[in-house]
């Protein structure tokens, strides 16, 4: 085995055993971005030189003993957390050369955990999308099939972790943006509780939706990221520190929303999610239909609450102090400035944004509501399994309605877990955990026992 | 200012900039006057990408202890919200403001109105440098007599965060962020002013208010206190008291009292004048123009202007408990109107003494301080009160023991001879073996006689309780 398709887990115990350095763990996901960068266009820039100094001062304290939880990781970051020195682009021409003076509080809490950062990954420009086209620095590709889109909006950090150029990967989820991505690339998503992790210093979409999560291989490895990443943050106003208890499986009782069976799902994916279902009953899970009345809702919710975030997010960017030109922005960042000055305009207010509010809170009760009765509810990711590239690119109807299951975990402000369950026509497809809000641990508790009798993660795409 | 025809409407919106350390939403130091630009700034004032504001709990504080001073109600509910608009001022495209909950609603102050409106010499209009050196003038209260009281009802209080600023330097406009992100503090009136000498009373008040809370310096010179009158007329008709006209005319950002008062007078006079020629005046934004002396037109408003609020997603809703609330209002202290009430009453001051004593904060205290030291000399609050204010007493040069001595030095007797002193009693105890006897029997009142012989035959001022007691002394 290649040392960059190892897991974080086995990559820390190969580095504390000293069987290999970091160096030579982070030269080999260097080599691997070399090789398959031009084709799959995941990064929009590489730190080769940052990264083999940071691997170095790693292979150092190794040798002093040190013993950090990412101590000699190579990991990449979505191009929408702010590095010190390093441009972060968020994927727009806008601020192609804007390089930030100050880390994101993740990015720190990464550093500070002796990772090794590789790269920014590409993203639909300002996180908007859901098939990564809607880069200003071109699409990132499927690596199981590169005529086909790999998700987005962090589709360069799935697409990282998914073809071995990196151990892990941070994302954000908006509406879906770390769940699509997972499902469509065969790798773990997390989409953590709101709150759980700090929102400082990452170019924000949504401010009331943004999820700080994470890419990895394996469920395991997603709980160490989110133990690094996790925790309340006094720059971040809205982060709690909060746990959850955690029951084994056989004690649970998992719930499968009723509304979704009638909405529209591929084929193939539901033949995936009965198995799915079927699986964890044996692993010794109930299973039961519970009900999300609003949830024919939530899409229409999230296209009012999100966009008029957006427009005012947006508003700073006016090429004054840095960044370039407003007519920079592309046609998806202009739709959404549009959609939402409108929804908050004197007169329509109350029609659109208030009542979006409104529709919001009633989702969050339907979820506290079902998490009465059940300790976890499994949905598909997306109707579908990934689409062609082009294929909706001129149809954003169509395009937003990719996130129907996804976002009304960003409503209720609930974690969200994303696990491959197989491949339909040879490309992955996954499903989401979804619990109360602060049980990620409950979601990794389902998440691997589920892929340990399945081991979908073993797969990798061949490039 | 009260017309025949017209009764002015005016209503007041201040902006006070809280002395915090640090900013409103980050750790930046909040002080910028005369600071070299650009210094005090991190990536939240800035509105660098990705970051967040974390509000400051102590000016959140401040803000509700400005409201319960003017008598506001505290919801205990309250949240901030985004006010998007575009200003090369505003890095993040919107400020942080609070728009339907705010921290403070429903309040008023009392304003004293005097006797002679056009009389601007007297009472709170002149300093209390105008009458030193003439005591007989300290003592005419007559004059300041209160004729009415008016209230000023207080529409709201909240809390936002300051701009950055502008430099306007030849054909180059600059930005100094160190102002940006600075707290401020808005209090809002009801249109409840009739003239412009009521409107100074009410800053002057207002002023002195968040001096005592030590809050802000609301150095009118500094821009820590910025004014806005809205002012217009209505018909004078009992019919159309409390409706308002329909049109309003804003004057913008005014940083002085006395321009606010020329400003209002100046509106006044030219919306008559629209209004006598049957035409109503344009509802828009002025800006006082010192050097015309006039309001000059910014910007006509068809409409109010749509800033599309919403509420500020990066911070969650503040809730308060009754005793958080009880908490700030034990921190508030004595306010200037209850200090001037027990300067009254506990100290036997005139209105007049006692006005120019709790004016500020500081002057009052060192008053005080200087009643206990003076208790053991024998000098009581009035004759500190007469020093305070008709002598040139600079408190920040002068300790409360000093300002004693110079008193006692300044009533201090000429220095006599004291064997002429002592022969002189005894020849008047011989003189007045009456006295001396009705003394003797228990008549207290005969010692004042004798003190009155004595000090007759001096033409020095002499220290009658070294009189007093040489005479009892003689008597024994
Ligand atoms: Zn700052």
């Amino acid at each position: 085995m290649k040392l960059n398709e190892l897991t974080i887990k086995e990559a820390r115990e190969g580095l504390k055993s000293k069987k290999f350095s970091s160096v030579e763990l982070t030269k080999a996901c260097l080599e691997q971005i070399k090789k398959h960068n031009k084709d799959l266009n995941a990064f929009i820039t590489v730190t080769e030189k940052e990264a083999l100094d940071q691997a170095k001062s790693a292979d150092e304290l190794i040798s002093s003993g040190q013993d950090l939880p990412l101590l000699g990781i190579p990991i990449a970051l979505k191009d929408l957390f702010s590095t010190k020195g390093i441009k972060t682009t968020a994927g727009s021409k806008v601020l192609e050369n804007y390089v930030p003076q100050y880390d994101a509080t993740v990015v720190k809490k990464i550093k500070d955990a002796g990772a090794v950062i590789v790269g920014k990954t590409n993203l639909d420009a300002w996180a908007h999308g859901s098939s990564g086209e809607n880069s200003d620095f071109g699409p990132t590709k499927n690596p199981w099939n590169k005529e086909y889109v790999p998700g987005g909006s962090s589709s360069g950090s799935a697409v990282s972790v998914a073809s071995d150029m990196c151990l892990a990967a941070t994302g954000t989820d908006t509406g879906g943006s770390i769940r699509l991505p997972a499902s469509f690339n065969n790798v773990v998503g997390l989409k953590p509780t709101y709150g759980k992790v700090s929102r400082y210093g990452i170019i924000a979409m949504a401010s009331s939706l943004d999820s700080i999560g994470h890419f990895t291989k394996t469920v395991e490895d997603s709980e160490i990221m989110l133990s690094v990443t996790g925790g309340k943050d006094i720059m971040d106003a809205t982060t709690l520190e909060k746990k959850h208890e955690v029951k084994p499986l056989k004690k649970m009782k998992i719930g499968i929303v009723a509304q979704y069976s009638f909405m529209g799902i591929d084929k193939n994916l539901k033949t995936l999610l009965d198995n799915a279902d079927k699986q964890l009953k044996k692993l010794g899970a109930n299973t039961e239909y519970i009900s999300l009345p609003n949830t024919q809702y939530a899409t229409a919710c999230y296209y009012i609450i999100q966009p008029s975030e957006v427009s005012s997010n947006l508003a700073r960017y006016d090429g004054i102090r840095y960044g370039s030109a407003r007519q920079n922005f592309g046609d998806e960042a202009k739709r959404r400035i549009m959609l939402g000055t409108y929804t908050l305009s004197a007169g329509y207010y109350d029609a659109y944004y208030k009542k979006a509010m409104q529709v919001r809170t009633l989702i969050k009760q339907d979820f506290n509501y079902a998490f009465k009765k059940v300790d976890a509810i499994i949905t598909p990711v997306s109707p579908t399994p990934p689409w062609k590239l082009g294929e909706k690119i001129n149809d954003p109807l169509k395009m937003y309605l990719s996130d129907i299951f996804t976002v009304t975990a960003n409503l209720a402000g609930i974690p969200g877990l994303s696990v491959p369950i197989g491949f339909s026509n040879g490309l992955p497809v996954g499903m989401q955990i979804l619990g109360p809000q602060f049980s990620e641990a409950r979601l990794f508790q389902i998440g691997y026992a589920y892929e340990q009798a399945t081991q979908w993660y073993k797969q990798k795409p061949k490039l | 200012m009260k017309n025949d025809k017209y009764i002015p409407v005016i209503g007041l919106e201040v902006h006070v900039e809280l002395k915090t350390k640090s900013k409103m939403f980050c750790s930046c130091k909040a002080e910028y006057f005369g600071e070299k630009p650009n210094t005090n700034t991190c990536p939240v004032c800035l509105g660098l990408p990705g970051a967040l504001p974390v509000p400051n709990q102590k000016a959140i504080e401040w803000c509700v202890m400005i409201g319960l001073s003017l008598g506001c109600k505290i919801p205990l509910f309250s949240k901030f919200d985004r006010k998007n608009y575009f200003y090369p001022d505003l890095p993040k495209g919107y400020q942080i403001s609070q728009y339907d909950e705010p921290f403070a609603i429903n309040g008023s102050l009392k304003l004293k109105i005097k006797n002679d409106p056009f009389d601007k010499t007297q009472a709170f209009g002149s300093e209390a440098q105008a009458r030193r050196g003439h005591p007989e003038q300290s003592r005419t209260d007559e004059k300041l007599k209160i004729d009415e009281e008016k209230i000023i009802r207080i529409r709201r209080v909240h809390m936002e965060e300051d701009t950055a600023k502008l430099i306007h330097q030849g054909q180059d406009s600059l930005i100094d962020f160190n102002r940006s992100g600075v707290p401020l503090v808005e209090i809002v009136t009801q249109p409840d002013f009739e003239s412009a000498q009521e409107v100074v009373e009410y800053l002057k008040k207002l002023q002195q208010i968040v001096r005592y809370l030590g809050v802000s310096d609301a150095d009118m010179e500094k821009g820590n206190m910025r004014l806005e009158p809205n002012i217009s007329l209505r018909i004078n008709d009992k019919e159309l008291i409390g409706k308002l006209p329909n049109y309003k005319v804003e004057v913008k950002n005014i940083n002085s009292f006395r321009f606010v008062e020329k400003a209002i007078e100046y509106e006044i006079k030219r919306q008559e004048e629209i209004l006598n020629n049957g035409e109503t005046p344009a509802q828009e934004t002025m800006g006082w123009n010192e050097k015309k002396g006039q309001t000059v037109s910014q910007r006509i408003k068809e409409e109010a202007n749509d800033y599309r609020y919403f509420p500020e997603p990066d911070i969650p809703p503040i809730r308060f408990t009754q005793d958080q609330i009880s908490k700030i209002k034990s921190q508030i202290g004595e306010l200037p109107e209850e200090k001037l009430k027990r300067f009254q009453a506990g100290f036997g001051l005139s209105a007049y003494d006692a006005e120019i004593l709790t004016r500020e904060k500081p002057m009052a205290n060192f008053f005080e301080e200087t009643i206990i030291v003076g208790k053991k000399h024998n000098v009581n609050p009035k004759q500190i009160a007469n020093f305070l204010i008709n002598r040139d007493i600079d408190i920040n040069l002068t300790l409360p023991a000093q300002l004693i001595q110079i008193i006692l030095n300044a009533t201090q007797t000429d220095q006599i001879d004291e064997k002429e002193l002592e022969k002189i009693i005894d020849k008047v105890l011989k003189e007045n073996p009456k006295a001396v006897s009705d003394y003797k029997s228990g008549k207290q009142n005969a010692i004042m006689f004798l003190m009155g012989q004595v000090m007759k035959n001096f033409k020095e001022k002499i220290d009658a309780e070294k009189v007093r007691i040489l005479i009892m002394e003689g008597l024994r």
